[in-house]
């Protein structure tokens, strides 16, 4: 519980956003030779090391929750634009 | 009357900003570093362009998170004239003090030139100098000006007449070609709903000096301050009255849903 946690969040431009660096890196795969690729979204991926507060107590599953709860508005207030891009989370021990 | 230009690491047109206000048009200049929450008495800021941050993350994202930035929402909210080019509108988006957000380029690359832009909306407290379709030269260097908003909000700032700029051709006509950067509806600027915060792309402090390559820039930056020097002044403190008659129209235009616009301003007409 009370080891650092690793967090790894994946930000990608929303469907139906321009994604002209998705389309530039897709032109480029064609002309090496790989015609099958027919679409590219490039996004972002950040990986954050956390501490766990101590505060959870014995309820680790509502630790947990809490924990992934603030991830998430660290994503929405900073990491993503949620206005133009889409973002999801995993965690590791 | 006082202009506070913010500064953040990495912004490198705060001299510029400050040198168009200050020693083009005569008008006391202060800077106000980012981790200051204090806008020093200022009776419209300036969020001036540069790379705050190294642009990391997103243009504008880590410094419209700044201590100031908390400062810049109350002096906004309260009706105070803010104005944010390049960087500064990228940080204004950011910051949700501005609808929309600032992609990359359409075609991948920095663009460093000068483009023309038609003003849509003349009469506000950054074009009165302006009429509507009136074509000015500005400089543009960026990366990431690719003006991205929902549907719904592009109908909205339509119909409130909220865009201000768009890139054109140098006659005034819209032109793909001209929208150099692939913005939607070829947008290079936009207010707020309260019509006192303006994000525009282009450089209007890099055009304050014929011997710098023209002086359309001028329209913008002296119709802020025949906005600030149009409001009363009451008790002497001019920035106070400032805010407050700005709050005041922000309050009218709510109530007449944009209808009539800011009218009680005194200043602009063409809501």
């Amino acid at each position: 519980m009370e080891e650092t946690m690793k967090a790894k969040v994946t930000v990608s431009p929303r469907r139906g956003v321009r994604d002209p660096q998705g389309r530039a890196v897709l032109g480029s795969l064609h002309a090496l030779g790989f015609p099958e690729v027919v679409d590219v979204r490039v996004g972002r991926f950040i990986e954050l090391i956390i501490e766990p507060k101590g505060e959870g107590g014995p309820d680790e599953v509502e630790a947990r929750r809490r924990q992934e709860q603030r991830l998430d508005e660290m994503c929405r207030r900073l990491l993503a634009n949620t206005l133009i891009e889409d973002y999801r989370f995993e965690t590791e021990p | 009357m006082r202009i506070a230009v913010v500064v953040f690491p990495g912004s490198n047109c705060d001299h510029d900003a400050y040198h168009a206000f200050k020693h083009v048009l005569g008008v006391e200049t202060v800077f106000v570093w980012h981790k200051e929450a204090d806008l020093r008495g200022a009776d419209a800021v300036v969020l001036p362009g540069g790379f705050s941050y190294g642009d990391y993350l997103r243009a504008g994202a880590i410094a419209s998170r700044s201590p100031v930035m908390d400062e810049v929402s109350r002096f906004a909210g309260k009706g105070g004239p803010v104005i944010g080019i390049c960087n500064g509108f990228q940080i204004l988006c950011e910051a949700g003090l501005l609808p929309g957000a600032l992609m990359r380029n359409r075609g991948l690359r920095f663009i460093c030139r000068d483009v023309f832009l038609r003003c849509e909306t003349s009469g506000t407290a950054f074009t009165s100098r302006l009429s509507n379709g009136d074509v000015i030269r500005l400089h543009v260097a960026h990366g990431e000006g690719n003006y991205f908003a929902t549907p719904e909000t592009i109908v909205r700032l339509e119909a409130e007449q909220r865009i201000v700029f768009r890139y054109c051709d140098p006659t005034g006509r819209l032109d793909p070609e001209w929208n150099f950067n692939g913005s939607l509806e070829a947008i290079a600027g936009v207010l707020n709903e309260g019509r006192n915060v303006l994000g525009m792309m282009p450089h209007p402090e890099r055009m304050a000096e014929a011997i710098l390559g023209g002086t359309d820039g001028i329209a913008v930056l002296g119709s802020l301050l025949d906005y600030l020097e149009s409001l009363p002044l009451k008790g002497g403190k001019r920035g106070e009255v400032a805010r407050e008659a700005a709050g005041a129209a922000q309050k009218g235009a709510e109530g007449t849903k944009g209808a009539s616009g800011r009218e009680a301003g005194g200043r602009c007409k063409a809501v």
